[in-house]
């Protein structure tokens, strides 16, 4: 490094940039040429942007600046913030499987980046959470007067504890950075931070699972929406233990899914096979029972819960196109019975095509999972002289959904290229 | 008596009886409750989706054709629901993570405190009876209008949810007024809400529903022909808003009903 700064005048701004860069990659490692990466980072960075600017039409002109409207106080974001916590869930359950039922070995190789995709996952609901509360200055208000019985207090504790949690884990991957790594201080720290790491992966999983829980918790405990009204054990109800259950079988997805996707970005192989079958053979039997939970949940629902509140189950599926029965066939025949048979007969998560296939209908299904439980929970008329309502999205809202993403996209690229993401492609046996 | 006693303010259970067959549909309620309790109009409420009405009157009908048709107007406050096991757990008020909403023992008044709520609509989704309004806007008063707001009842910001309270600055000011020449109770008629007061036809009443002195006590219980229910009451939500008809129709749109099952009454 000291070299590249003593020798900047010589190279003229251009080179001395062109040498940071190569100087901060892991070592024997290959990447885009800079002006690529700076031309991808500059899309995503514009993109993001977009987003910025919508948050902050948001901020400054409030919510009026969206779709939503008093039949859909929960809409786009309510939706997303549930669905990328759902998806960041690999991060706990592969801590939970590599730390805490020591399945070390195949999951080495793709830990690291687990924890960096709940990273972006739980930053981007905090993140979301900011913009989507009518008076963002007083979120505090959450900790300082939180009322205890509420689901959404607990999710709001778990969830800052949990992102501490991930920033903690993901925080000796920046300071491994091959620069970084030279200052002896850095090194030693990261030596400490990796030796207590079980301690953080456990305490994340604890948190994770009530957490996880307790947004499944804020639909089934509102027993005047029998759409979501579940009743359960003690103060849970039953879609506690399912959100929990579903973000441990979904999110291991999400994570194989990026993976394959930045495979074939970065033309490499990234993670080895044997920590993807692993990986793809739990997430199959999470799913497959989850799947037979949901169901079992579902027919007592529609059978005994929303009869008793006089509803029939028609009620739930009658507006017209969008809110159709078709949309429980996609929630739990097309984004759950098909991923999980996929991945859990051999010769099927043997094939790639269809491997990968698999793991977009999973990602698909949770989504439309969490769709369903917090917006057509409240487009359905409980008053039987109300009616339907119908809720569009603005640009605005669409732009600040898709900030996260363009956030992700950056976070993710200046991550692989300049942090040992992937123990396999830096060369290391052991990984960490 | 014990000392307690003699100084404790007795627990009323506040509520309304709303004759269905007595309402016009005039929406004379509705104007009153806005203007009493300082609800802002937009200049462009074509967007109803995003107004506020804490008392807002339903219309709906039979569904039959001429001579059968008939239509209902049904006024709607906040129903104050003391939710299941009747102690206060209402739908909204055990959802709201910052008990910006909460429950009176004292008086079974469900209250709204808008500098406490941040805005997270939990409560919105929560309540089945669409009686909670999310400030969307800035509220608009028009240049002199100062002059006419209610000095009572604090004026809500953008960005938190709001609703019926059953005047309860009138309580307030109702029970300043007993202590002041050393009552400790509220005759009826003392304390009312605005649209109890301003409606014509005088089909709602108000009062402690769990005290016989009370018409709102008589008027709740079944009377032969006249038939009394709640909205949604198999929700276990307990609301303290009372029903009256002597149509069948009308009992059956108050709650949702399976297999085409007749009503009580
Ligand atoms: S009607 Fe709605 S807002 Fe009023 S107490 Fe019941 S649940 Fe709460
Ligand atoms: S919107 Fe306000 S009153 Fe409603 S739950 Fe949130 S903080 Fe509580």
């Amino acid at each position: 490094m000291e070299a590249v700064l003593d020798n900047r005048e010589k190279r003229g701004l251009a080179g001395t940039i062109l040498a940071w860069d190569e100087a901060l990659q892991p070592k024997g490692v290959t990447r885009a040429p800079l002006w690529k990466f700076t031309l991808w980072m500059g899309f995503w960075g514009v993109v993001a942007l977009w987003g910025v600017y919508a948050a902050a039409l948001c901020w400054i002109f409030g919510l009026n600046q969206t779709g939503m409207n008093d039949y859909y106080g929960f809409a786009l974001w309510i939706w997303a913030d549930l669905a990328v916590i759902a998806l960041g869930g690999g991060a706990f359950f592969t801590g939970f499987l590599k730390y805490v039922l020591g399945h070390e070995k195949p999951l080495k190789y793709i830990v690291n980046y687990a924890v960096l995709i709940g990273f972006i996952c739980y930053s981007s609901a905090l993140l979301i959470l900011a913009i989507d509360i009518g008076q963002p200055l007083r979120g505090w208000f959450i900790f300082w007067h939180a009322n205890v019985h509420s689901m959404l207090t607990e999710v709001a504790f778990c969830l800052s504890c949990y992102f501490i949690v991930l920033t903690i884990e993901y925080f000796p991957n920046i300071l491994e950075n091959r620069v970084l790594s030279k200052v002896p201080f850095f090194r030693n720290l990261v030596k400490n931070f990796h030796g207590s790491m079980a301690v953080f992966a456990a305490t994340g999983v604890f948190l994770s699972f009530f957490h996880q829980g307790s947004l499944g918790g804020l639909a089934g405990v509102l027993y005047g929406r029998p759409f979501a009204a579940r009743e359960g054990v003690f103060i849970w109800p039953w879609t506690f233990f399912l959100f929990t259950w579903s973000a441990a079988a979904y999110g291991p997805c999400f994570t194989m899914l990026l993976t394959r996707i930045i495979e074939a970005v970065t033309k490499k192989k990234l993670v080895p096979d044997e920590t993807m079958r692993f990986l793809a053979k739990v997430s199959g039997w999470m799913m497959g029972t989850y799947i037979i939970a949901k169901i079992i949940d579902t027919v007592y629902w529609a059978q005994v819960t929303a009869p008793g509140a006089g509803f029939s189950l028609s009620d739930f599926y009658a507006s017209g196109p969008f809110y159709g029965y078709w949309f429980l066939a996609l929630e739990i025949v097309i984004g759950g019975i098909i991923p999980a048979a996929v991945l859990l007969i051999p010769k099927a998560r043997e094939n790639r095509a269809i491997f990968t296939l698999a793991l977009v209908l999973a990602v698909m299904g949770v989504c439309v999972n969490r769709w369903a439980m917090v917006v057509q929970t409240n487009a359905i008329p409980v008053l039987s002289f109300d009616k339907w309502a119908m809720y569009v999205p603005t640009w605005q809202e669409i732009a600040t959904t898709i900030l996260p993403v363009a956030y992700g996209v950056l976070l993710v690229s200046l991550s692989h290229r300049y942090l040992p993401l992937f123990p396999l492609e830096v060369g290391e046996k052991d990984g960490h | 008596m014990s000392e307690a006693e003699k100084t404790s303010v007795r627990h009323r259970r506040y509520g309304m009886v709303i004759d269905l067959d007595k309402c016009t549909g005039c929406g004379s309620c509705m104007v009153a409750c806005m203007a009493e309790n300082n609800v802002t109009a937009r200049p462009d409420e074509t967007d109803k989706k995003k107004s506020i009405t804490w008392m807002r009157v339903y219309s709906f009908d039979n569904g039959k054709g001429f001579p059968e048709a008939r239509t209902c107007f049904l006024p709607r406050p906040c129903m104050h629901c003391a939710g299941k096991g009747g102690h206060g757990h209402s739908p909204c008020v055990s959802v709201c993570p910052a008990v910006a909403t909460d429950y009176s023992a004292e008086t079974g008044i469900v209250s709204q405190i808008p500098t406490r709520c941040f805005g997270c609509r939990y409560c919105m989704a929560a309540c089945p009876y669409h009686a909670r309004y999310f400030n969307w806007f800035d509220p608009v008063y028009p240049k002199g209008m100062e002059k006419m707001l209610n000095p009572d009842v604090s004026l809500r910001m953008r960005g938190v949810v709001e609703k019926c309270s059953f005047c309860f600055h009138r309580y307030q000011k109702a029970m300043d007024k007993a202590f002041y020449e050393k009552r400790k109770e509220l005759e009826e008629g003392e304390y009312q809400t605005a649209c109890t007061q301003s409606c014509p036809s005088g089909a709602i009443a108000f009062g402690d529903l769990d005290d016989p002195k009370h018409a709102v006590y008589r008027l709740r219980q079944p009377v032969k022909g006249l038939y009394v229910f709640r909205l949604l009451e198999r929700l276990g939500t307990e609301p303290k808003v009372y029903y009256t008809t002597r149509h069948e129709w009308i009992r059956k749109a108050a709650d949702r009903t399976v297999n085409d099952e007749k009503t009580a009454g």
